[in-house]
């Protein structure tokens, strides 16, 4: 490469990083283009959540002013013995485990059929990405008006022939609704993830099973399904980072209800902190949920640390 | 190309498994996709025509909605929706292209700790910060006020943005740079001749991606702001429990709020998986 410095070189297939050793005096001119993002992202992101520990100790409800005063742990007493909390705590693990779950094996099925020679794949593809792409709030009252509604709604309409009459979905089923929509909403998500999984599978070992006369279950199973499984893996953890917080659809369909039976625990806190302006049971309900997160990403991030390393995965 | 039907049996079979896969598998999408076209439909309909026992597929369109609810004030929402998703796209890109650079084209040492540092942010629910955001926020008197929005939301995608790039960057041939650095080529020219031309297509890309993020985002603006800086979704809102005939207007003002992103989402699409999975599926 030295001696042709005037011809660039065909592309590289394999993607790699230019291995030169900084020498130490240029330390900090490296760093230097690294510190404004991480500055940044450091000051807005890492600092509120010292603070929520913070006012997780303090008495202080922005109602009632000038009593704000610290109390230890006795948030986190009040919050435990709260039974609202351990049902917000049992509907994010339920709105969360059903529409992952859901949405990982649907999503894999129509990866699998649009993997094949499908008329119109372009299309196909294009149309099943629409539901992640919509702005969550919007199809969340699309959902509960047009489709959701107990008199003129698409899915009691469409349900009729199979004497289905007038359910009100949503207050009768509030939770497989929630569920539902999420599961709408991510599968095209995983679709991606599975597709790019399968499109990276090398034809010819596949050519060679055929060849070999293994069925089609039988190379589904032992070849297709080892050779997806980080992509399902990273599938299953940035589904579950993102779902565990879901609000949109709860705020916009539920708010929560009937009862408390879809609070979750992003709902709740926001119930707390803006509805009651109780700042310190909040924060100590958001310390709780940081802390869990913390607990199983760093779990889960082990299992697929591989996932991110230098090469990522090709297609 | 994948079915190696051997026999002349094997092959009418192959064929007709196709074509009924195929027909499932378009049935399947567009019933994953029908809330959508429902939503696009429904905007162009009278009020009358919206909610309707048999549902009206045949009507006669208007774009009485659209204009209703563009004088309802959607307006002046979108215009702060763009505002905020631009400016904060625009500083996104600005200040993750050198973290990205230094991670990955001249590494630092340590630049695994730093790229896990801006993923591990990304896995902190947001509730886990929202209560003194808003408080911070509140005492700067910036409640319902584009800038916090703009922050925030610049935060918010840094990480994804930081992780992207990276990623394209690392695609950059070794060779190629090791040979302008021995034409001389400082790291400006570097950047400007040979690592730019690259990496463009990815630059849009991750703006792209940062653009939907933000776009969609609910929670932040909902708690932060109302009428001078509320974004789109945030006109939504008065549609959770409206009173009288409204299908129609909420489809619209719903349309109006998706198109944007769709059609980000459906010019990306080649490179949405990557950047949804910050760079790690390519």
């Amino acid at each position: 490469m030295t001696t042709s410095t005037s011809t660039v070189a065909p592309p590289a297939v394999e993607t790699r990083h230019v291995p030169v050793r900084p020498p130490r005096r240029q330390g900090w001119l490296r760093r230097l283009p690294l510190l404004p993002a991480l500055v940044f992202v450091v000051v807005v992101t890492q600092i509120p959540f010292l603070l929520t520990v913070w006012y997780s100790l303090q008495s202080w409800n922005l109602l009632h002013p000038g009593t704000k005063h610290f109390v230890g742990l006795r948030n986190y007493r009040t919050i435990f013995s709260d039974s609202i909390f351990r049902t917000a705590i049992g509907n994010t693990l339920l709105f969360t485990v059903a529409p992952v779950i859901l949405s990982i094996v649907i999503g894999t099925c129509i990866a699998l059929l649009l993997d094949r020679r499908v008329f119109g794949r372009g299309v196909l593809r294009t149309l099943i990405i629409s539901p992640f792409l919509v702005m969550p709030a919007a199809a969340a009252l699309v959902w509960k008006f047009t489709i959701l509604d107990p008199v003129f709604g698409m899915l009691n309409y469409v349900l009729k022939p199979f004497g289905v009459h007038h359910v009100d979905w949503i207050n009768t089923h509030s939770q497989a609704t929630i569920i539902t929509v999420l599961t709408w909403q991510w599968t095209p998500f995983m679709v991606l993830i599975v597709l790019a999984g399968l499109q990276s599978q090398s034809q010819d070992i596949l050519e060679a099973a055929r060849v070999d006369g293994a069925g089609a279950f039988r190379i589904f199973r032992s070849l297709t399904l080892p050779h997806l499984r980080p992509y399902l893996e990273l599938g299953i953890l940035l589904g579950s980072i993102y779902i565990v917080q879901a609000f949109d659809a709860i705020f916009m369909i539920t708010s929560g209800g009937p009862g408390q039976k879809t609070t979750n625990l992003p709902y709740y806190i926001y119930e707390v902190a803006f509805r009651a302006f109780d700042i310190g049971r909040a924060s100590a309900m958001g310390v709780v949920v940081v802390i869990a997160t913390i607990v199983i990403a760093t779990l889960a991030l082990r299992l697929v640390s591989s996932l991110f390393s230098d090469e990522g995965m090709h297609r | 190309m994948r079915r190696a039907g051997r026999t002349v049996a094997g092959n009418r079979s192959g064929l007709s498994t196709r074509l009924v896969l195929g027909l499932i598998t378009w049935i399947i999408v567009l019933i994953f996709f029908f809330p959508v076209f429902w939503m696009a439909l429904t905007g162009f309909k009278h009020e009358q025509d919206a909610a309707t026992d048999p549902p009206h597929f045949l009507f006669k369109p208007t774009l009485d909605s659209y204009s209703g609810v563009w004088d309802r004030g959607l307006r002046s929402y979108l215009e702060h929706s763009i505002t905020i998703t631009v400016i904060s796209t625009l500083i996104v890109i600005t200040l993750a292209l050198p973290a990205a650079y230094a991670l990955s084209i001249r590494p630092i040492r340590k630049w695994r700790d730093a790229s896990f540092f801006f993923i591990s942010t990304k896995m902190l629910p947001i509730v886990g910060a929202i209560i003194p955001v808003y408080v911070i926020v509140k005492n700067l008197h910036l409640l319902d006020h584009q800038l916090a929005l703009i922050i925030l939301y610049t935060a918010m995608n840094l990480p994804i943005a930081v992780w992207m790039l990276r990623s394209f960057l690392l695609e950059v041939p070794a060779e190629v740079i090791e040979a302008a650095q021995v034409d001389g080529a400082g790291v400006l020219r570097q950047l400007r001749s040979i690592i730019m031309p690259i990496v463009r297509p990815g630059l849009a890309a991750t703006a792209l991606i940062c653009f939907i993020f933000a776009w969609n985002e609910f929670f932040l603006a909902v708690n932060l702001t109302t009428v001078n800086a509320g974004t789109v979704p945030i006109f939504l809102v008065s549609f959770v429990a409206p009173e009288g005939q409204f299908w129609a207007h909420l489809c619209a003002a719903a349309t109006v709020a998706c198109l944007p992103v769709l059609l980000a989402g459906w010019a990306a699409q080649d490179k949405l998986v990557r950047g949804l999975s910050m760079g790690a599926v390519k």
